[in-house]
């Protein structure tokens, strides 16, 4: 079973050298930590950044200077500064390469909700409808179950949608999981110490189960 | 041309209740402190408030929102704020959420003189319900659109880093964000500067938001340019 840091390190090893890469709230803003060495990426902030760097020192924190997530962070050499429709033209035009980001549940044809639940306070979806309807390539960082112990990877999104067959890949604490063409979950790896029977405890949707599932190397 | 007004007061003058404006600003980064601050004292009602968020309880927006002065909030994320959920759970509020780039794209196709736009975000979900749906081939595949209208605001407010009295405009980093398009879009555009510069000193070649969509200008003093999340690195990492 991995821990948020263990989702953040495997997803790391998606990323590959020259892409431009979007990072969510949350775990996905982990990622960062952890690309390998020798990999270079350029770190996408929706608000308006390319080339975002690590927080800053403390007592350097500039008011001007925030991520998506409204946190003060730095620029890397090479960086540049643009508006917000610029920024969304960039997500939708496919010049992201990659967009990672949390989920509330995600359905076996590649649906996603994270957005709103119903009776609760609605914060509103910021950029996430825009990333997900746009971008090429969007990996989800997501617990497989929920507080209830209930599977967050469903036949059928019960939650008010965000996008609609758009996920391709899901890394959770026990399994790496690709959405099939045709609908279904395929399980292309497990964390260390998970097994199969386990993963197929906790997942609603359809599951395709391979003869061998590899345990992934984080 | 000289577009500089006294204060905050000054250039806020003729916005009255009931009217729809559109405010710059991401979160707390680069919101137009100074004419936040006279709204509340002219105590304007009624206000429709294109702003991608609503501030927090006590900076920004918020403070409009504890004065009850906002009828209606269009942003695309709105967190951060205890007033705003308890208006909004009980319906003195009306909230309009769009997608981020929706919100923004709709503001550029305002100030780009276009009427509508077509966006692929929010496809098949709720925020698709009435609108009009069309399919293109773009970018090598067929694809469903939204089609949605520009934003008209009667006034914008930005605030800007330098600005002359030509109302030429320099943001300065992530407090630009979506104050060009803000500007632009605006019938009538007031611009707050932290600098406002002699004429000629802006370079030409550097000008974020050209004079023509700024109408009245004006520096304002003391910016306070609250953090909402101070995040910090170890010092010798």
């Amino acid at each position: 079973m991995l821990d948020k840091h263990g989702i953040a390190r495997r997803i790391a090893r998606e990323i590959k050298d020259g892409m431009y890469v979007n990072l969510g709230i949350g775990i996905p803003t982990l990622v960062a930590n952890y690309i390998p060495d020798g990999i270079d990426v350029v770190l996408q902030s929706e608000n308006g950044i390319l080339g975002m760097g690590p927080f800053p020192v403390e007592g350097t924190e500039d008011a001007d200077l925030i991520n998506a997530g409204k946190q003060t962070v730095t620029l890397l050499p090479g960086s540049s500064i643009f508006d917000s429709a610029m920024s969304f033209g960039m997500i939708r035009a496919q010049k992201v390469d990659l967009t990672i980001l949390g989920a509330m549940e995600v359905s076996e044809n590649g649906d996603i909700a994270n957005w709103k639940i119903p009776g609760k306070m609605v914060k509103g979806m910021g950029g996430a409808m825009d990333l997900v309807a746009c971008a090429r390539n969007i990996i989800v960082a997501m617990q497989h179950v929920n507080k209830r112990g209930e599977s967050k990877l469903l036949t059928e999104c019960t939650l008010p949608l965000t996008g609609v067959r758009c996920i391709k890949k899901i890394v959770t604490e026990m399994a790496v999981l690709e959405v099939l063409p045709e609908g279904s979950f395929f399980l292309a790896e497990r964390a260390p110490g998970v097994s199969v029977d386990q993963i197929r405890e906790a997942t609603a949707g359809k599951l395709k189960v391979p003869d061998e599932v590899p345990e992934m190397t984080v | 041309m000289n577009k500089v007004v006294k204060n905050a007061e000054e250039a806020i003058r003729d916005i009255a209740d009931n009217m729809t404006i559109a405010l710059g600003g991401f979160g707390l980064c680069g919101i137009p402190e100074k004419c936040i601050e006279a709204l509340v004292k002219k105590d304007v009602k009624g206000l429709t408030c294109i702003s991608n968020n609503a501030g927090v309880d006590d900076f920004g927006l918020g403070m409009l929102l504890q004065k009850k002065q906002i009828r209606k909030m269009v942003s695309s994320y709105v967190g951060e704020n205890a007033e705003f959920e308890r208006q909004m759970l009980s319906g003195e509020l009306e909230v309009d959420l769009i997608p981020q780039g929706t919100l923004a794209t709709r503001l550029l196709a305002g100030g780009y003189g276009m009427p509508a736009i077509y966006t692929p975000a929010g496809v098949g979900t709720e925020i698709a319900e009435g609108k009009e749906v069309r399919k293109f081939k773009f970018n090598g595949m067929e694809k469903e659109y939204l089609l949605e209208h520009a934003f008209e605001p009667a006034f914008s407010i930005v605030k800007a880093w330098k600005g002359d009295s030509a109302g030429n405009l320099v943001y300065r980093l992530t407090a630009r964000n979506f104050s060009p398009l803000i500007a632009m879009a605006g019938k009538v555009t007031i611009a707050e500067v932290e600098e406002l510069v002699p004429d000629g000193e802006l370079d030409p070649d550097q000008i974020h938001t050209p004079g023509i969509f700024v109408h009245r200008i004006f520096e304002g003093k003391d910016y306070e340019k609250r953090i909402e999340q101070r995040t910090v690195s170890p010092k010798n990492a």
